[in-house]
């Protein structure tokens, strides 16, 4: 920041108000942050930043109470401060906003803002027409109209967002923590969402903002704290950071390294028929996906990549018909899919693996076998008998192809190792003869052996002609698996490069949005794209 | 919907439609058990001429203060998203113990079963906002430790404590006030206040937001386990109350009653539009599903070529009806 420099003292040059020493936390053994130092000065807007699994999270509920660290401490205007729940911490002044909103659907706008400090009038009973008066206050400086005694679930996701604002200030917090707030806003509501935060700010509240649209960092945040994988790796002013520098650090890539050949297990590009397997043509999902386009022929290997939130698993969903689309055409082969049909989706021949293995796919106590058969339980029964024979069979003969190691058929599938798991589910899928199938984070969180072992896997699958769509956050993995790799930026398909003579560098400068040539979606943040400094001017 | 609305997910015509349709809905959970209810008076009292006579209804409600009185703690627990099939036991514990203590004054015979069943609250309670069971099953085990108490108190149901002649308990149940009699008149008393604490007070707030959205009301810094325990508490209180009642009411500890009342409790509930997962509710529209399932008693009754068995078929056939009902229009709205 060099000519908009003001004449007040820089933001976030004060004594912390809020602040964490050497925080550590695990779950189950797994570190998820290690030895954080986080601070927040009185009157900044700082950003927290990071990719999935870098701690944000942990970091925010340890901040306001929901977790209590191993070991570190949070101070609170300098004092140390042993927080034994949310309620501990909104009592001192943090209040939080969180990304899924946490009020109470069946209650009404107004209850919801007071809920837990009700006006009371002189018999101690809540005065609910104080409490209505003063919520339609708080409403107006936020400058939304709504019936303050309306259920807070007939409000869209959006206006249920000002309301948990308006319980943030409604609460004179000197600590306000947003969670993605944005994430379901419109454009509309973003700019008052700013307006508010910057006026909170300038009172002297600290505020604390996450968000993975990366212009509104620029737009509305004096510095940044960056994480990943637990880690502190940088707190500075956001004025003095390129876009590059902020992705290559969040995602541990020097901007300049070139990545060397062969880091990974995919071979060489694969035999491409020009026929097209599957078509996708302008897929819309109401504030997550802008018009996705994307065209896969067998036989190739087609990378979806993104920085978090920029929508690639939402755009493997909506092909796959779990996420509910509003617009866009999906054909398989030709023929055109029905949409918001899983069914549908499956029986043309889209297959998905999802990337939450745990949560979405395997089923842990049943066996090896019987999570493969599940998806063929329908076709292998006649009039509802399963025959044994065959399942036992096919089981066997993935197990074989897929070097699923795994003592017998019948051992229970939570005994094997995450990438045995993985293959298991990629069994699964293969028995129901895809003609696409979409991966997304194929290899996370299993071990380098397996990892290798499912990448050529997927090689494999596509020289035998299968049409793949890869989502993975390595870069690696996508450079060196895939033919093609489209870049999603915000919900649309920001541009598309060839993988043959691509480096990760290259790709990490179009994660960052450096060589957009399209314009962003419209006003949706209002901030320029290029130049952070010129949207700092205007906040300040 | 109001035309300053700036809400955009309401603005679009089938959203419009969806909202039209939630409203019916909300009417349906709110109104519904009072339709029915006034249609089934309405039908009775031209079938039968007794039915509006001032003996019959005032035998009505005399006869659905008892279940009332459980079916006003069993709200407040279903609103928080829990359940309480402990009431039925309590309630006849609480009886017995009042019949019993009765023989010691007056003032035993309402202390005691206040203070056994209160406790029994607070076990259950604690066990469910701190231990984090399932309702269903701490209260299940409730339900069978106080039939089990009751046993051994009264040689396996065998003694039934007389309350003395002459006692001023009779007077709880068995008096009036301007021709109405005191239980009728305590279930409206305790109903107001119940619906007061409800909406007026911040455990009242609690309540709801729990039953709404627990994780929510948690990071809303709402005292949660403490809200959960009172709720047990005033339900095992409620349903020892409705014990003492009926101690009163037939001079004596009856070990055979309750038996299933917590499911006609439940029942009430339901009808009266609480939602069985929480959240949402009023305390009239209990009370309303209490008298409803009264008056469908009585009517059966008043057919005597009718078994009285099929009082439990017809209630069920209506409970199902109207949870069906609901389920089919809130879905609508929830999605």
């Amino acid at each position: 920041m060099t000519s908009t420099t003001t004449t007040t003292p820089a933001r976030g040059t004060g004594d912390p108000v809020l602040e964490t020493v050497g925080v550590t936390k695990t779950f189950g053994g797994v570190h998820a942050l290690r030895g954080v130092d986080f601070q927040l000065a009185p009157g900044e807007i700082h950003a927290l930043v990071g990719e999935n699994g870098a701690g944000k999270s942990t970091l925010i509920k340890v901040l306001t109470g929901v977790y209590a660290p191993d070991a570190g401490e949070v101070r609170y205007a300098g004092e140390t401060r042993h927080f034994r729940g949310p309620s501990d911490a909104q009592d001192v002044g943090i209040s939080t906003i969180y990304q899924e909103v946490n009020l109470v659907p069946l209650l009404s706008v107004a209850r919801n803002i007071f809920l837990g400090r009700e006006p009371r009038n002189r018999f101690g009973l809540i005065d609910v027409r104080s409490m209505n008066q003063q919520a339609r206050e708080l409403m107006r400086e936020l400058t939304i109209e709504l019936d303050v005694s309306k259920e807070l679930g007939r409000l869209g996701l959006g206006a249920q967002q000002m309301v948990a604002l308006a319980r943030a200030m409604s609460v004179e917090s000197r600590v306000v923590i947003m969670d993605e707030p944005t994430s379901s806003l419109e454009a509309k509501e973003v700019t008052t969402l700013f307006t508010v935060a910057r006026r909170l700010r300038d009172r002297g509240v600290g505020l604390v903002f996450v968000s993975h649209r990366l212009d509104e960092l620029w737009e509305l945040c004096d510095r940044v704290t960056i994480l990943r994988d637990g880690r502190w790796v940088h707190t500075g002013p956001l004025a003095e950071m390129s876009r590059l520098e902020l992705v290559s650090s969040m995602l541990g890539r020097d901007v300049e390294e070139v990545a060397s050949e062969g880091a990974t297990e995919f071979g060489e590009s694969h035999r491409r028929s020009e026929e097209p397997a599957m078509v996708v043509s302008g897929i819309e999902v109401r504030n997550r996906l802008h018009g996705i386009d994307l065209t896969v022929r067998p036989g190739e290997v087609v990378g979806l990549a993104g920085l978090l939130g920029s929508g690639r698993s939402e755009t493997v969903k909506a092909i796959y018909g779990a996420m509910h689309t509003d617009a866009g055409e999906v054909t398989v082969s030709g023929k055109k899919v029905r949409a918001n049909s899983v069914r549908r989706a499956l029986s043309a021949g889209i297959a998905l693996l999802s990337e939450d293995r745990k949560a979405e796919g395997i089923i842990p106590d049943l066996s090896v076998r019987d999570n493969i058969a599940l998806a063929v339980l329908p076709r292998m029964s006649r009039a509802g008998v399963v025959s044994e024979g065959k399942i036992d069979a096919l089981v066997e003969t993935f197990m074989r192809r897929l070097q699923i190691k795994a003592s017998s058929p019948q051992q229970k599938v939570r005994e094997l190792s995450g990438g045995n798991q993985q293959k298991v589910l990629i069994a699964r899928w293969l028995c129901t003869e895809p003609t696409v199938f979409l991966l997304d984070e194929p290899t996370r969180g299993i071990d380098v052996g397996a990892k290798s072992e499912v990448q050529s896997l997927i090689d494999e699958l596509a020289q035998q002609g299968l049409a793949v769509v890869l989502i993975s956050s390595e870069m690696d993995e996508l450079v060196e698996g895939a033919d093609r790799i489209v870049v999603l930026h915000d919900g649309s398909a920001q541009s598309e490069l060839d993988s043959r003579n691509l480096s990760s560098s290259e790709l990490l400068r179009a994660l960052a949005g450096d060589r957009s040539t399209d314009s962003p979606r419209g006003g949706q943040t209002g901030g320029p794209t290029d130049s952070p400094t010129d949207s700092k001017g205007e906040a300040s | 919907m109001s035309a300053t609305e700036v809400d955009p997910a309401t603005t679009n015509s089938p959203e419009a439609a969806m909202a039209s349709r939630a409203r019916f809905a909300a009417l349906v959970q709110r109104q519904g058990a009072f339709a029915i209810f006034v249609l089934v008076m309405v039908v009775a009292s031209f079938s039968f001429d007794s039915f509006l006579s001032r003996g019959n209804l005032t035998g009505i409600a005399v006869q659905a203060s008892f279940l009332a009185m459980l079916a006003l703690g069993m709200t407040f627990v279903i609103m928080t998203g829990g359940i309480d099939l402990s009431v039925g036991s309590v309630f006849a514990l609480g009886g017995v113990l009042a019949a019993w203590g009765s023989q010691h004054g007056t003032l035993v015979a309402f202390a005691l079963p206040l203070g056994v069943c209160g406790l029994i609250g607070l076990v259950q309670g604690l066990v469910i906002a701190r231990g984090g069971l399932p309702p269903f099953i701490v209260t299940l085990a409730g339900l069978l430790f106080a039939r089990g108490l009751l046993l051994l108190l009264t040689d396996e149901g065998a003694k039934t404590y007389k309350v003395p002649a002459g006692s001023s308990f009779r007077k709880l149940a068995q008096s009036d006030l301007l021709g109405v009699p005191y239980p009728v008149l305590l279930v409206v008393l305790f109903f107001a206040i119940g619906a007061l604490v409800l909406h007026r007070t911040s455990y009242g707030a609690s309540v709801l937001a729990i039953g709404g959205q627990e994780d929510a009301a948690e990071l809303m810094g709402l005292p949660v386990q403490r809200t959960k325990v009172l709720t047990y508490v005033a339900s095992a209180l409620l349903a020892g109350f409705g014990g003492i009642m009926i101690a009163s009411y037939t001079s004596s500890g009856v070990t055979i009653l309750g038996v299933g009342l917590e499911l006609e409790a439940i029942a009430a509930v339901v009808l009266g539009g609480t939602l069985l997962t929480g959240g949402a509710g009023t305390i009239l529209g209990s009370l309303i599903g209490v008298l409803l399932l009264q008056v469908i008693k009585n009517v059966i009754n008043q057919v005597g070529s009718l078994d009285s068995d099929w009082q439990a078929v017809v209630s069920g056939s209506i409970l199902l009806g109207v949870v069906t009902l609901q389920r089919w229009l809130t879905r609508a709205e929830r999605t």
